[in-house]
């Protein structure tokens, strides 16, 4: 029975990664960018909840409201200011860009918040489940979580197949040049999925602060680079492949963690992540690149 | 001895015959001319031959070794050198250290000779550069020496590919469209330098060419390709009048 | 031709020329007492900034692949450097021997860490390359975390638990102690230290540059394709840089090591952050130019200290300030208004010497 909790609660952790993953590949596969502040995002997502509804009283329905519309704004004033503007640049120059962001945000919540750990009050009031007679036990939270993963990403995947926006967004990632030809406003586009990320980035926050109620500055830096780690290795810039990268990567964490050593289970998920990407160059649902002679 | 030899070459890409049955005998010291519409395939034969792509089939010898599924690099030490249809020169680098790559394995010293600047790195290092100032020379670039090779006009940059294949020392010379994009001044010249390095280098030359000038001009013998398949082969002229290869060219 | 020669060589002499000064520049500082220990404890640190800044420019300018795991590397020759000192303290006397030769095997095991990763890894391209080597340094980081070594009697013994099942005998020492580290390591890591292992990097580096090797790994990162075509051998010049850089970041880690009187592998001196502050360093230097390194590791980490005063702030300033310059460096529109700028102070230079 152990076996199965720490299985769903992995499945759990992975679907958080798998929604902060799907921002990271919708962006990278779309604007050709690491957006290293995307884990920031969560964060501040996190913060946004914890304002409104610890500090303030408000509801946790108007908190995660407020707090998708932050993110949303933030993350498409981000890709305004910071990011358009090196449209053509060297991919580097972007990446060191989006650290810089990614400090930034950290260092106003710094100011903001201070760096002392909130106890974050979990948003997410569904009565455990208890299963095979109280002996498995799958909290409210995970419930909730993997739900919403699951929504998000048939959802998702609805909106860029059906949608002339996420029809634009297919041809922007095919073919920039190609897509403004066509008539396709690119930048529109790029900021419409800069939004999406970032409204996810939001769910994301709140869902993990509600599983794991410790907020400080720095919650979204690991969770984000796990997540690039999830996105790389389903593939990146494949929707689904950032779910199966995401889900996979929580239960390798967790089964790690439970089986063979807490302190290890980062080192174990890396590695894991280097032997997928030595056995398929481009992750586990990637495109095969080939390099014209 | 012939310098190349094909034996029914083949490779296709996702089911697509891209190369059926090639087959070609260049002798020593010929200009031997691979002509053929758009998408005929000739590109995928020279990397075929030089080791980018592996054949399905076929085997490739070499003046009488045989190199079928060598690497690049390995092909290029046995003899083959190439230049390239999208110029792909060292951008970053002068006109003069892109020629040096290509002495690079002709001329060795070591990387510690190297880091610790023994006598032997001074020595070759003057070797080097004489060598390759005297190939630069044949392709009039000498003056542009310390030119980053970026900033060569486009004439200039397909004359320093070819400087830099010949520094490698090949015995084949394979070059891709050497003309593309070159005024009928510039190919009058080009068409002169290629017969000079034939003669001066004593070189085999294959080349692939849309210029049906440069092609009459300085081939002697041609093989036409269509659809990956073989049309036609033989002497230039004889190629040229003969009419199925005419209609290829023409799409009746 | 000549011309051509001296070029490279006095830019190079400059650069040495610049270390040189600034340490000539500081002792007299010093000996004038005009340098606080504020800055007294930064010396060192500068040293090994500019060391990985000079030695990661090896992988991401001139071979052109993206690194995010160097401060694993450092990492790697902080402890096997320290670990060497512990273990022989006893057969060789001297500290400062016994440091010398440990900055021999930091820089070896690091090179051996950089071989063997890079083997596997160096067939992946750009960010996919990074992300791997962001996992080794991460990795790295972890392993060290629950490492535990302990010498006694009957050699070394290792353990990932804990110090009781090393089984050491009565008077066995241990000397990692997992997440603790290696703690009392002889701080004989000085400024003078630190600018001649300096001095030995740029010789290294921009030596290896201007020679046939750095000519063969310049061309891989021009063009791949055209390399093999002229037949050098790819893999071994991707190798030949990324262990160079891996073994100057060893030498910095065990600069790092005897600096301290405490190691341990923590998020922030290993960890994937220190390898984007390294980059930073590059990037912003320009990428490619190595005394732009130089200039860019001192300003960026003197830049934070300056700005102490401004205690709270002074990280959002530096993001900021990191912001800005990129999007000025970098922005397609500002490169385009400074050509227009200096194109226009051209035609006024050349309308006067009319």
């Amino acid at each position: 029975m152990s076996f199965l909790s720490y299985l769903i609660n992995g499945i759990s952790l992975g679907s958080v990664y798998a929604i902060i993953a799907l921002g990271y590949t919708m962006v990278y596969g779309i604007a050709k960018m690491l957006n290293f502040a995307h884990g920031d995002i969560i964060m501040v997502g996190g913060f946004a909840v914890f304002t409104i509804v610890s500090t303030m009283g408000g509801s946790s329905a108007v908190g995660i409201l407020v707090a998708v519309v932050i993110c949303t704004v933030l993350g498409v004033t981000i890709e305004k200011v910071a990011y358009r503007p090196l449209r053509g640049a060297s991919p580097l120059a972007v990446l060191i860009t989006a650290i810089g962001v990614s400090y930034l945000l950290q260092n106003i919540a710094l100011l903001v918040f201070g760096s002392n750990a909130r106890q974050f009050t979990s948003v997410v009031n569904v009565p455990a489940l208890k299963l095979a007679g109280g002996e498995l036990s799958i909290s409210g939270v995970t419930i909730v979580t993997i739900l919403s993963c699951i929504v998000i990403m048939i959802a998702l995947t609805a909106f860029i197949n059906k949608t002339r926006i996420g029809q634009a967004m297919l041809a922007v990632s095919e073919d920039r040049g190609a897509a403004t030809l066509m008539g396709i406003n690119v930048n529109g586009t790029i900021a419409v999925t800069f939004a999406i990320g970032s409204a996810l980035a939001a769910v994301a926050g709140v869902l993990l602060c509600s599983a794991y109620p410790s907020l400080t500055p720095y919650t979204g830096s690991m969770p984000g680079i796990k997540a690039f780690v999830a996105a790389v290795f389903g593939g990146i810039g494949s929707i689904p492949g950032a779910m199966i990268g995401g889900i996979l990567l929580g239960i390798i964490e967790n089964l790690a963690k439970a089986y063979i050593s807490s302190q290890l289970s980062d080192a174990i998920v890396f590695s894991v992540l280097i032997i997928v990407l030595l056995v398929r160059p481009t992750g586990i649902l990637g495109k095969k690149m080939n390099e014209k002679v | 001895m012939a310098m190349l030899e094909v034996k029914n070459l083949s490779i296709s890409f996702g089911g697509l015959k891209a190369v059926d049955d090639f087959n070609i005998t260049v002798e020593k010291g010929q200009l031997y001319g691979l002509i053929g519409p758009n998408g005929a395939g000739k590109t995928t034969i020279f990397n075929l031959l030089t080791g980018v792509y592996k054949p399905d089939c076929g085997r490739i010898t070499l003046d009488g070794t045989d190199i079928t599924g060598h690497r690049t690099a390995a092909i290029n030490q046995a003899g083959i050198a190439r230049t390239f249809q999208n110029i792909r020169l060292f951008k970053d680098l002068s006109v003069l250290d892109n020629v040096k790559v290509g002495l690079h394995n002709h001329y060795r010293y070591s990387t510690l000779e190297g880091i610790f600047r023994l006598p032997s790195y001074y020595r070759t290092e003057k070797a080097m550069d004489e060598k390759a100032m005297e190939l630069l020379k044949v392709f009039d670039l000498d003056g542009e020496f310390a030119f980053k090779a970026s900033n060569l006009p486009y004439g200039k940059q397909r004359k320093l590919e070819i400087a830099r294949a010949l520094a490698t020392e090949p015995k084949l010379l394979l070059l891709d469209e050497p003309a593309a994009g070159m005024n009928p001044n510039e190919t009058e010249e080009l068409m002169k330098t290629i017969r000079f390095v034939r003669d001066h280098f004593d070189m085999t030359v294959l080349l692939i060419e849309h210029d049906m000038k440069l092609v009459s001009g300085i081939c002697e013998r041609l093989t036409v390709l269509n659809f990956g398949h073989m049309l036609a082969e033989g002497p230039t002229s004889e190629v040229l009048n003969n009419p199925q290869v005419i209609a290829a060219y023409l799409g009746e | 031709m000549k011309a051509y020669k001296n070029k490279i060589l006095v830019q190079n002499l400059i650069t040495y020329g610049l270390v040189i000064i600034c340490y000539i520049v500081i002792q007299a500082l010093m000996a004038g007492g005009h340098i606080n220990s504020l800055l007294k404890g930064i010396l060192v640190p500068l040293c090994i900034y500019v060391i990985l800044a000079v030695s990661l420019n090896l992988t991401v300018g001139i071979l052109g692949e993206l690194s995010l795991g160097h401060a694993g590397f450092m990492c790697v020759g902080a402890f096997s450097g320290a670990f060497f000192n512990h273990a022989m303290s006893e057969t060789i006397a001297s500290d400062q021997l016994r440091f010398v030769i440990a900055l021999f095997i930091g820089a070896a095991v690091a090179a051996l860490f950089g071989i063997l990763i890079g083997i596997p890894v160096l067939r992946l391209k750009g960010d996919y390359l990074a992300i791997v080597t962001l996992a080794f340094g991460e990795i790295i980081k972890n392993v060290i975390n629950v490492l535990y070594v302990g010498i006694d009697g009957n050699g070394f013994h290792i353990s990932v638990k804990d110090v009781a099942s090393l089984g050491l005998e009565a008077d066995g020492e241990v000397i990692i102690k997992g997440a603790q580290g290696i703690t009392g390591t002889p701080k004989t890591a000085t400024f003078t230290i630190g600018i001649i292992l300096v001095l030995i990097t740029l010789f290294i580096v921009l030596n290896m540059i201007n020679s046939r090797t750095g000519r063969a790994i310049m061309a891989i990162r021009d063009n791949r394709i055209a390399a093999e075509s002229v037949g050098i051998n790819i893999t071994k010049y991707k190798l030949m840089a990324f262990s160079v850089s891996a073994a100057l970041a060893g030498v910095a880690g065990v600069l790092y090591a005897h600096n301290l009187a405490t190691l341990a592998a923590t998020p922030k001196n290993f960890g994937y952050n220190m390898s984007i502050t390294i980059l930073v360093f590059v990037v912003l230097g320009g990428i490619g130019n190595i005394r732009g390194s130089i200039i860019a590791a001192v300003v960026l980490t003197l830049l934070p200290e300056m700005l102490r005063g401004l205690n709270d702030y002074r990280m959002l300033i530096y993001a900021i300030v990191l912001i800005v310059m990129m999007l000025m460096t970098s922005s397609p529109k500002a490169i385009e208004y400074r050509e227009r700028i200096l194109a226009s102070f051209r035609k006024k230079e050349t309308k006067r010497e009319a």
